[in-house]
């Protein structure tokens, strides 16, 4: 995120794309509520009907992977009706004329036949818009989890930036991350292209720096493979050791089928983790780790804030913290790396190589976390990013793109589009909260459909039916609801049978390589 | 010139921002209230708050009260003290308040405001009106404890705007109620929790830590939820090692004692009999326990022999995005300077 939930309830305009924050971020939700009572205006585009649809001031029901379209329109209203914030433009970023080039092409009626949203609604968002600022844009894995996900992503900051939405409180673009730590992980450079605190692997300065920190002459200035290409490569045996930490690969992506198949071929599978799950069983060796509770450490949060954690048990049996178990495998391989503890690996490693983190330190956040970049002790951390229009890369970058449809689309055979996602009352394939009592709530998937569809298919709410892709099927309830419109199928992948995974298309973004989870064609039969 | 008010003729500067309430607690000076909650703002339902003031004729609500310059206050006069005890005697009187049994003996304010007040036998007695509604997956709701001061109903509202609770029916008959009266477990309510935290005695309480620990037994240790990405920061209530409950830090950034159904409820699965306790080799299509030199040799010896064989890149290891993050940096640590490669990602676009 470039700006902080701390903002969230001083907003005066939320623009909420691909973010459905009532189940997968409640808290956030929250304060996005509170905001609206005290005068917000809340647009919301999303193909369902949401909690936070149905409060918002505009609620615009796109169809599914047509934002770059939907944004475009918007933007050719700014740019045609001179509403856009010319000086922050002129003074701040590049690549304008290539931007409005593009998005001239997308007129609000054109932009209304791709994405389903009414050329007049799509005037309204873009006047309301320039004339309510700033505006904080907040969007979530609806986004991301495309072909184009990378020039959907490019697009909602194409639309901040011209708005001149960017550097100041309330405002900016703002990914909520779906884990606890996957901003962390990041930051950690668990990223095959990256150091800790984004330093390119292929940067012969930061080799140096990282060899010398790590008394090392090996480091690999070839950039790594992303999952999707990991895992394409262990039937091949390019790759012929996979090691999995705290992953559920076999119930989290796309394509179950085929993803089984890869996990089943790989010459040797080491896994960390806390249960065995349906991806452990293809391990030829299982490390038991500790868990949330059973370590020190810290999580980095959607607002880039480092806050601990805190252990207040030991691990069961002979279970070990999962640095620990890296530790013991550097060993064998001649490394003595001096870190005993959470503390000593963030204090003494992790903060002194990435500048980023330089200035967090344990005892600075034994209360509240503290928000990098944070360089310096003294440094009281940054709530929000590219302040005074000034970007971290210089220029803010404005780029003309082009809306591209998903990789698959309904046809006569496959008439319905899958869209997945996450519910309130799990999390992930419920390792976690399936052990937890969230059963209660929720015990088993459904198959969320709109009252048209169930009335066409002759289906009733509550009646198993199957759902089916080129890919698999599935038996699940039907769920019969307001909150989808007609054509579209909503599924969670947190069961492991009634799982959207058997289903969804394994094709990826070409660059971020994440899948395509939220468009396929599916049908749906009564049984 | 500096404004000032006296409290029990003690002096103290005014800036026009706090209520008496306010400026007496953070000195120390005790003044019960049950419906008043910090970031909810003054209710004025309660009235144990009272307190008098120098020529105002009646009592004053102090969770209300902003002070004038000279104003001055006495919290504990005879007259303050009567109508406290007959506000906390009438609250008892409507319901049963046996503090026995009651999860919230020694977190109680109602059970504080009647110590301080020397309350021993409530003055009058009515019957008990309601059973407990135990229909919700984690919430108990006990009617019969309710004092109706309004903060659930507040919170409901107002802080998590999920406008599931409401003051139902009139009078005498006034109570809290789900939806149009129905059942919390069969209403609209997503079991987020605020209204327990907001509840100042036991009519509100968790079901999972019933009969788990008494307050006075409870250790508090301020950890992040390990759910989404929020990072909301929690109050674990610990009998040794056993989580009772889980509270919002109040006051915290970025949640400000708020939680979610999973942040406050989800926490069983590391006690789970089925967590892994020992390192598992596969032998023969089938795990056996080993010990963890063992594994890790093995793991080691391996990975030499296909680095020897085929390089470093032949080896590839994917982070998790939900531990901590000393553990995802020494994973990449082992992939690049041990292994010599890079092929090291997370799900870090999904």
């Amino acid at each position: 995120m470039t700006n902080s939930f701390g903002e969230f309830e001083n907003a005066k305009l939320f623009f909420l794309i691909g973010t459905n924050m009532t189940e997968a971020h409640p808290v956030a939700s929250y304060y996005v509520k509170r905001a609206k009572l005290k005068g917000a205006k809340i647009i919301v585009a999303d193909p369902r009907n949401q909690a936070l649809a149905k409060k918002a001031d505009i609620f615009a029901q796109i169809k599914v992977g047509s934002d770059v379209a939907f944004l475009n329109g918007i933007m050719n209203v700014l740019i045609n009706e001179n509403l856009y914030d010319k000086k922050f433009v002129e003074e701040n970023t590049e690549g304008f004329e290539e931007l409005k080039a593009t998005v001239l092409k997308y007129t609000p009626e054109k932009a209304a036949e791709i994405s389903g949203v009414s050329a007049d609604k799509i005037r309204e968002i873009a006047r309301t818009m320039a004339a309510i600022k700033p505006g904080m844009l907040c969007y979530t894995l609806g986004i991301t989890e495309h072909t184009c996900g990378k020039n959907n992503v490019m697009s909602t900051s194409n639309l901040q930036i011209l708005l001149g939405n960017m550097g100041m409180p309330s405002a900016g673009v703002n990914p909520l991350r779906g884990q606890n730590n996957v901003q962390g992980a990041c930051d950690m450079g668990a990223l095959p292209n990256v150091y800790p605190g984004y330093q390119a692997v292929t940067d012969p300065k930061n080799k140096e720096k990282f060899q010398k920190a790590w008394g090392v002459n090996n480091l690999s200035d070839k950039v790594g493979l992303m999952i999707p290409d990991m895992m394409a490569s262990l039937p091949s045996k390019k790759v012929r050791a996979f090691y999995i930490f705290g992953e559920n690969l076999a119930r989290t992506d796309p394509n179950i089928t085929h993803v089984e198949h890869e996990l089943e071929s790989a010459e040797f599978l080491v896994c960390n983790d806390i249960f065995q799950t349906e991806t452990t069983r293809f391990a030829d060796v299982i490390f038991p780790a500790a868990a949330w509770c059973e370590d020190d450490g810290t999580f980095t949060s959607s607002e880039r804030r480092v806050n601990r954690v805190r252990k207040i048990k030991d691990a069961p049996g002979q279970a070990m913290p999962n640095w620990w178990i890296f530790k013991q495998l550097a060993k064998r391989f001649g490394h003595e790396w001096p870190s005993n503890s959470g503390q000593e690996i963030w204090d003494n490693e992790l903060s002194q190589l990435a500048p980023a983190y330089g200035g967090i330190k344990f005892n600075r956040i034994e209360h509240d976390g503290l928000q990098w970049p944070c360089p310096n002790e003294e440094h009281p951390g940054t709530v929000f990013l590219h302040k005074d229009g000034k970007f971290t890369r210089g220029k803010g970058l404005l780029k003309g793109i082009e809306w591209t449809p998903p990789a698959e689309v309904a046809d006569a055979e496959y008439p319905l589009v899958l869209s997945t996602g996450r519910r309130l009352f799990h999390y992930h394939t419920r390792t976690q909260t399936g052990r937890s009592g969230l059963d209660l709530i929720l015990k088993e998937e459904t198959a969320d459909i709109s009252a048209a569809d169930a009335a066409k298919l002759g289906v009733k709410h509550g009646e198993y039916v199957k759902v089916s892709s080129r890919r698999g099927a599935v038996k699940v309830r039907a769920k019969v609801t307001d909150e989808i419109p007609e054509g579209l199928v909503w599924m969670s992948f947190h069961f492991s049978e009634g799982n959207a995974n058997w289903l969804c298309n394994n094709v990826f973004d070409p660059e971020t390589k994440t899948a395509e989870y939220k468009a396929c064609a599916v049908r749906i039969d009564k049984i | 010139m500096d404004k000032k008010i006296f409290i029990d003729g003690r002096e103290f500067a005014i800036d026009g921002t706090k209520t008496v309430l306010e400026i007496a607690r953070e000195n120390g000076i005790y003044i019960p209230s049950l419906c008043y909650l910090k970031k909810l703002g003054p209710a004025s339902m309660c009235r144990v708050c009272v307190v008098e003031v120098d020529g105002i004729r009646n009592l004053q609500t102090s969770c209300s009260l902003m002070p004038t310059d000279g104003m001055k206050i006495t919290t504990g006069s005879p007259r303050v003290i009567e109508a406290r005890k007959m506000v906390v005697n009438l609250l008892l009187a409507n319901g049963n308040h046996n503090c026995l049994i009651c999860e919230r003996n020694g977190d109680c304010e109602l059970q504080e405001a009647a110590y301080n007040l020397g309350i021993d036998i409530p003055a009058f007695v009515v019957p008990e009106r309601e059973e407990k509604d135990e229909s919700a997956a984690f919430i108990i709701r006990d009617g019969n404890k309710c004092i109706q001061c309004g903060r659930c109903v507040e919170a409901c509202n107002r802080m998590v705007v999920n406008e599931v609770l409401e003051m139902g029916n009139r009078g005498g008959h006034t109570h809290v109620i789900c939806d149009n009266d129905l059942p919390m477990g069969a209403s609209s309510c997503v079991q987020c929790g605020e209204c327990v935290q907001a509840c100042p005695v036991g009519a509100l309480y968790e079901k999972k830590g019933v009969g788990k620990g008494r307050p006075w037994e409870i250790r508090k240790v301020r950890t992040t939820c390990p759910y989404c990405g929020v990072g909301c920061q929690q109050e674990l209530h610990l009998k040794g090692d056993q989580i009772v409950r889980i509270k919002g830090v109040e006051g915290a950034q970025p949640n400000d004692g708020h939680l979610c159904v999973k942040g406050r409820y989800g926490y069983d699965f590391i006690y789970s009999k089925e967590r892994l306790t020992t390192p598992l080799i596969k032998k023969n299509g089938k795990f056996e326990e080993a010990s963890w030199d063992e594994a890790l040799d093995l793991v080691a010896n391996k990975f030499k022999q296909i680095i020897k064989e085929s390089g470093p890149d032949a080896i590839a290891g994917v982070s998790c995005a939900r531990s901590i993050n000393e553990d995802s940096f020494y994973m990449q640590k082992l992939f690049r300077a041990a292994i010599g490669t890079n092929n090291i990602d997370h799900c870090a676009r999904t």
